[in-house]
């Protein structure tokens, strides 16, 4: 087990070491950072300061050295449109993006597993075909535009919901239902086919055999098995549900991480963006370790092949 | 061979009807997707009271619609074949230099492929453009890396297996070039599964670009691309919905089109994958 652990842990820190390395070698082919990273109008005092705080008259190991350990600590400098700490500005938008984030993933959760379970119970129906439907559209409908038809539809023909900012609970409304419901889409389809592998499997038959309800079936047989392949593609789809709320917070007006990310990419506010990149990796390798460890949780076959 | 369902059919005529005006589609306005009116800003569709000489309605600068649209559908069709095309070449070259050297190289592109994986790729993307700024070349070439990593897993993975297959090992034992083995004999047997991937990966390209664009981040005006329209429409929905909800439901069409095609093609090429990838 614990060596189960030692290699995925591993795994994560090379992961976010090549991504440390690859924002220092972006930065570095693509221009002095000097320019990049400071104002155009910084006194002398200041760019000899940044020269000396990034290492950079010194040799380019060095520097890199110096850059991992910049990064590792939490000195990413500060922005270039309004002079604050990066890290300041980005504390500032990380509870938006949470709470939209969390909100979404709830809704993708709530709808997209139990639709998917029941069109596994409901195979080759109406039901089915009706939940499957609903998946392709969901992958298939850009969430700016969902999101902008929920804005015709709620906000200016029915005038029900606010159309973007914050302010009241109304707010998170429309630019979660749009992450989320594009996110359940994909979570059914994997739901169904995850329920349909397990339901035909001959202990489901023998748990029939001894008299389990059709109920106790399914949630005491089916879905203990069936939420293997599901939690890894919750742990995926948290990737794109962090795509999305980069381009759905800049839709709705959401003051969250994303629209920073947006914005500061337009003005080429360098510092913020390579800020930004190194903590949604972070946050992306430390989703995907946590699913690795849930895996090991889960399903115990797993622990055991890895002593092997 | 079994008659396609008739959804299938649908989406075929509807591609097949995309390609053709994003191709011809200038014949049908008499305008460039640069011309404007300001004498009839903002126009609703012809059929919907109108101008009658703009089907589809103008924008703000009173552009037409129709030619916009058209323009743009030549756009994201292009950039996103582009795209498809470059990083299956990229992809499949690289899975086969994996599948071919083994040992640290193998290791070396594997890790670069693991890593792209775990990562959303639009923070990839947006990375690379607010460092380099914005072009049409690299725009291109962003396009070009989303998916890449999917085309070398798959090639790498199917050559491994494909190798030890008695029929490669009998064209390498009549002294055929690894070049000449992987190209002529171990392709073609591996085409089937790449074109499956060809299709999944077509409308994520649309989709990444017309999101980009959309965030103004990608195609820039005076050019436009079916996303930058979408985008422009947003700040008028109050006043002009059609803006935004032609070049959308294109977008929503042509993907949801491309889905069902590539779905069809999986069944149809490849059976096995059927009950793996649901």
């Amino acid at each position: 087990m614990l060596r189960f652990w030692l290699v995925k842990l591993l795994r994560a820190t090379v992961t976010l070491w090549l991504v440390v390395t690859s924002v220092f070698i972006v930065l570095r082919t693509s221009g002095d950072p000097v320019q990049s990273l400071l104002p155009p109008d910084a006194t002398i005092e200041e760019i000899e300061q940044f020269r000396e705080a990034w290492g950079l008259d010194r040799p380019l190991t060095e520097q890199y050295a110096k850059y991992v350990v910049n990064m590792a600590t939490g000195d990413f400098g500060k922005s270039y449109r309004d002079g604050r700490q990066v890290t300041t500005i980005i504390a500032e938008r990380v509870p938006w993006t949470l709470f939209l984030g969390l909100t979404a993933y709830a809704v993708a959760v709530l709808l997209g597993v139990p639709l998917g379970i029941l069109a596994a119970i409901r195979r080759n129906t109406f039901v089915d075909r009706l939940i499957m439907s609903f998946a392709v559209f969901g992958f298939a409908l850009p969430n700016f535009f969902f999101g902008i038809l929920l804005i015709l539809l709620f906000s200016l023909n029915l005038r029900m919901l606010p159309s973007s900012g914050t302010g009241t609970w109304m707010h998170v409304i429309m630019p979660a239902a749009t992450l989320g419901l594009t996110t359940a889409g994909a979570l059914a389809r994997f739901t169904r086919s995850a329920m349909l592998d397990v339901l035909g499997k001959v202990y489901i038959r023998a748990a029939a055999a001894k008299g389990v309800s059709f109920a106790g079936r399914i949630l005491r047989h089916a879905l203990p098995n069936a939420a293997i392949p599901v939690v890894t593609v919750m742990g995926l789809n948290l990737g794109a549900l962090l795509g999305g709320a980069i381009v759905v917070e800049t839709v709705f007006a959401w003051p969250g991480v994303g629209r920073l990310l947006v914005s500061s990419v337009s003005s080429r506010d360098l510092a913020v963006v390579q800020a930004l990149v190194l903590m949604i990796a972070a946050t992306m390798v430390v989703a995907n370790l946590t699913v690795d460890l849930l895996y090991g949780v889960l399903d115990p076959r797993i622990r055991v092949a890895s002593k092997d | 061979m079994r008659r396609p369902p008739l959804t299938v059919l649908i989406a075929l005529i509807f591609l097949a009807f995309v390609i053709a005006i994003a191709i011809v589609g200038n014949v049908f306005s008499p305008y460039a997707h640069t011309d404007q009116n300001l004498l009839a800003r903002l126009k609703p569709p012809s059929f919907l009271g109108g101008d009658p000489r703009y089907l589809l309605g103008t924008d703000r600068l009173g552009r037409d619609m129709v030619a916009r649209l058209v323009f743009g559908l030549r756009m994201s069709v292009m950039v996103a074949i582009m795209g498809t095309v470059l990083g299956a070449l990229f992809g499949i070259m690289l899975g086969f230099v994996a599948a071919h050297f083994r040992g640290w190289v193998e290791e070396t592109i594997m890790a670069v492929v693991d890593f792209q994986a775990s990562l959303p790729f639009i923070l990839i993307a947006l990375t690379l453009l607010a460092f380099f700024g914005n072009s049409l070349t690299l725009f291109i070439i962003l396009m070009g890396l989303h998916g890449w990593e999917n085309y070398a897993r798959l090639t790498r993975g199917v050559v491994l297996s494909a190798i030890s297959q008695p029929y490669a090992q009998a064209v390498r034992a009549l002294g055929a070039s690894p070049l000449r083995l992987y190209s002529r004999h171990i392709l073609p047997n591996v085409a089937s599964a790449l074109i499956v991937q060809l299709t999944l990966n077509f409308p994520q390209i649309v989709l990444l670009e017309t999101a980009l664009s959309f965030l103004g981040l990608g195609i820039q005006p005076p050019s436009t691309s079916l996303g930058q329209i979408l985008g422009d429409g947003r700040d008028y929905l109050s006043n002009a919905w059609w803006i935004a909800v032609w070049p959308g439901t294109i977008i929503f069409l042509t993907t949801l089109s491309m889905s069902i095609v590539g779905d069809a093609l999986r069944d149809y090429l490849d059976p096995t994958l059927k009950r793996q990838r649901t």
